[in-house]
């Protein structure tokens, strides 16, 4: 087991600069997941520390080795890639054993690890089939396997669930959370899913465009999003971003806000008026709150444990309003709709988050 | 009109299209065996000329021999100084060789082409390319030449030495294309597990290339069992000449025409190509079958 350190990281492709000045440290025994948008240099940040691809700037320790120059088969790390690079022409058994052979290790030792794997996985009655006879479940298992039979100090995992159907996902998920915990290796996981993201990470980090937006546990990211991006891009459903002009008013910032009457801001320390308040659509009610507006509600989408309502403000704006079970609203109706000023996150001209001077503490509400 | 009347009536019309689409079928067919009887007609007449008395070869027009002379085989094979034998084993030599080597060094350079980065490479796989436009003979005198002051000719040296050194360019293109369809992600996987450069090409790229290799083993063979001009140019003599060769012996005996003998002796020789091709047919259709990657 071992934590990672990446110094000023960069990858460029000729002139091309695609990820520059990544900073980031890897604990020991963390699952650490990266996630952004597609292209955001997430998988070539994996694909570096693996020893895929070269680092063109900086350097990325495993322990404390720099590891920049030593080839993947010397980091002591095992990969599981999106489409599993099963070995086609080869049994599970001998994809499992393959890596192993290849540094030499004893007969009796390859197999003991073999079968242990194949327990933990449950695979043993697949040992002696080729890939094409596996489902896509089962090829997933066996492609988990090849990774812990290396008994690794690093796992890395490539969006490895993105081949599964729906149903699958969500069973492979919890079943890598299980494996996480009994191995307890340090893993790092690359996916553009927020939801796998928010379940099985220690710690997140949201890449956008080869630059790190925001690094932190799934609970700090979505209570106390430093940006506007990381805002977006963490929560389901999206988080409701509102246009605010802000001018002081006796001495105090006042905020509005197309299609709700003017209200008294927090103290929140910056010069900038055109500021963006989110709010997310649980925190947005029917009703009730201290600031209120009314909405023609355009799509109701029932989700069993929750509803979720597409309300239409004056302004033209939709936003999401999420209500805990049934909802005796239909499309077309109008109803007031409200928020509560501790659960609003405030972001700058710029996107940067803003924290309101006490006592309207907006991670109050989740306490 | 009743019901059963309408049922009649949508029967009949069943029956007709069932009928004019089999007269379709029966057409279509007899065009194709027309058409393939056209193509197969000289392997026929060759076939038929292997068994006619010599002066039927050519006097007479019917397929089918009046009597069926065995004996051109029997007597064929021994009619030459040498016996067909020696010039079976002669082709056998100079052709397993040459497929070994077409095989070996072909995909090792195309797996260089194909997967790995080295300065120039683009630059080389064009200059490899222009090869493959240059027709033989520009490079023949110039070739004989070079393969004369090494003291190569009247061996089997300049026949299958350049095959292991990937001067078959056809077959390059044919396996850098077939590699470059494998999942990267399998060498990365293998890179992982510890496997250098040769050890991917070996333990996973050429398994997965049985159907590229098929191909290049059917072609290869082929070209070289058949070949002339280049046993024709570097082999001089009789005891080293592969079949092809020995069958244009038959032809150089003055006065003496053995055609019926010729003939047989043809047929004979294209048995080896039929087998391997049948065997290597397979490799294909079962490369085809465990290439599913996902």
């Amino acid at each position: 087991m071992a934590g990672l350190t990446l110094r000023n990281v960069g990858k460029s492709y000729g002139a091309l600069q695609i990820m520059q000045g990544l900073n980031l440290d890897i604990h020991d025994g963390e699952f650490l997941v990266l996630v952004g948008p597609s292209g955001c240099g997430k998988s070539t940040l994996l694909r570096m520390i693996a020893g895929l691809e070269d680092i063109t700037d900086g350097t990325v320790a495993i322990g404390d080795k720099v590891v920049n120059d030593l080839p993947a088969s010397k980091r002591e790390l095992s990969m599981v890639f999106q489409s599993y690079a099963l070995y086609p022409h080869m049994t599970v058994a001998k994809n499992l054993a393959f890596g192993l052979q290849n540094f030499r290790m004893p007969k009796a030792e390859v197999e003991r690890r073999v079968a242990e794997a194949a327990r933990i996985l449950q695979i043993e009655p697949l040992m002696a089939r080729k890939p094409r006879q596996l489902s896509g479940g089962q090829k997933q298992r066996v492609a988990i396997g090849r990774a812990i039979v290396r008994e690794p100090k690093l796992f890395l995992f490539d969006e490895p669930l993105s081949n599964l159907d729906a149903e699958l996902r969500v069973q492979m998920r919890a079943e890598l959370a299980s494996l996480y915990a009994r191995l307890g290796t340090t893993m790092i996981y690359v996916t553009h899913d927020q939801v796998e993201a928010m379940t099985m990470a220690s710690r997140i980090v949201v890449l956008r465009a080869g630059k790190i937006e925001q690094v932190g546990t799934p609970q700090e990211l979505y209570t106390r999003p430093q940006n506007l991006f990381v805002a977006g891009f963490i929560g389901s459903p999206k988080i409701n971003m509102l246009a605010a002009e802000v001018r002081a008013e006796g001495g105090r910032p006042v905020a509005r806000v197309a299609g709700f009457a003017d209200f008294a801001l927090p103290d929140l320390s910056t010069r900038d008026t055109r500021l963006t308040l989110c709010v997310r659509p649980g925190a947005l009610h029917v009703g009730e709150g201290e600031v209120i507006s009314e909405g023609t509600i355009r799509l109701v989408e029932y989700l069993g444990n929750e509803t979720l309502l597409h309300v239409a403000l004056a302004s033209g704006q939709v936003v999401l309003l999420s209500v805990v079970g049934p909802a005796p609203y239909r499309a077309g109706q109008t109803i007031p709709i409200g928020f509560d000023l501790a659960d609003l996150h405030y972001f700058d001209a710029e996107g940067r988050r803003l924290e309101p001077a006490l006592p309207a503490q907006p991670q109050a509400a989740f306490a | 009109m009743g019901l059963d009347e309408a049922t009649r009536i949508a029967h009949e019309f069943k029956l007709r299209r069932l009928k004019r689409e089999r007269n379709g079928r029966l057409l279509k067919h007899a065009f194709l065996i027309g058409v393939s009887f056209i193509m197969l007609y000289p392997l026929f007449w060759l076939l038929s000329a292997s068994l006619k008395p010599e002066n039927e070869i050519f006097g007479n027009v019917d397929l089918w021999p009046s009597v069926f002379m065995v004996e051109n085989y029997t007597k064929g094979w021994h009619a030459l100084p040498e016996s067909f034998t020696v010039f079976y084993v002669n082709s056998a030599i100079v052709t397993v060789l040459s497929v070994i080597g077409n095989l070996l060094s072909c995909s090792f350079a195309a797996y260089a082409f194909a997967r790995l980065r080295f300065t120039g490479r683009n630059f080389f796989f064009a200059l490899m390319m222009m090869t493959l436009m240059i027709p033989y003979h520009v490079v023949l005198i110039p070739q004989y030449v070079q393969f004369l002051q090494l003291g190569w000719v009247d061996t089997y040296l300049p026949l299958v030495v350049p095959r292991f050194l990937a001067s078959d360019t056809f077959f390059i293109f044919l396996m850098v294309q077939f590699f470059r369809q494998l999942p990267r992600e399998l060498d990365e996987a293998a890179m992982i597990d510890g496997c250098s450069p040769f050890k991917i090409y070996w333990a996973i790229v050429l398994p997965l290339s049985l159907p590229a290799m098929g191909t290049a083993a059917i072609f290869s063979f082929i070209w070289v069992w058949e070949d002339f001009l280049a046993p024709l140019i570097y082999l001089n003599d009789i005891k080293s000449y592969t079949v092809p060769l020995a069958l244009r012996l038959f032809l150089d005996q003055d006065g003496q025409s053995a055609y019926g003998q010729m003939f047989a002796m043809s047929v004979l020789s294209l048995v080896p190509v039929v087998i391997f091709f049948v065997l290597f047919q397979k490799l294909i259709v079962r490369g085809i079958a465990t290439s599913g990657m996902k």
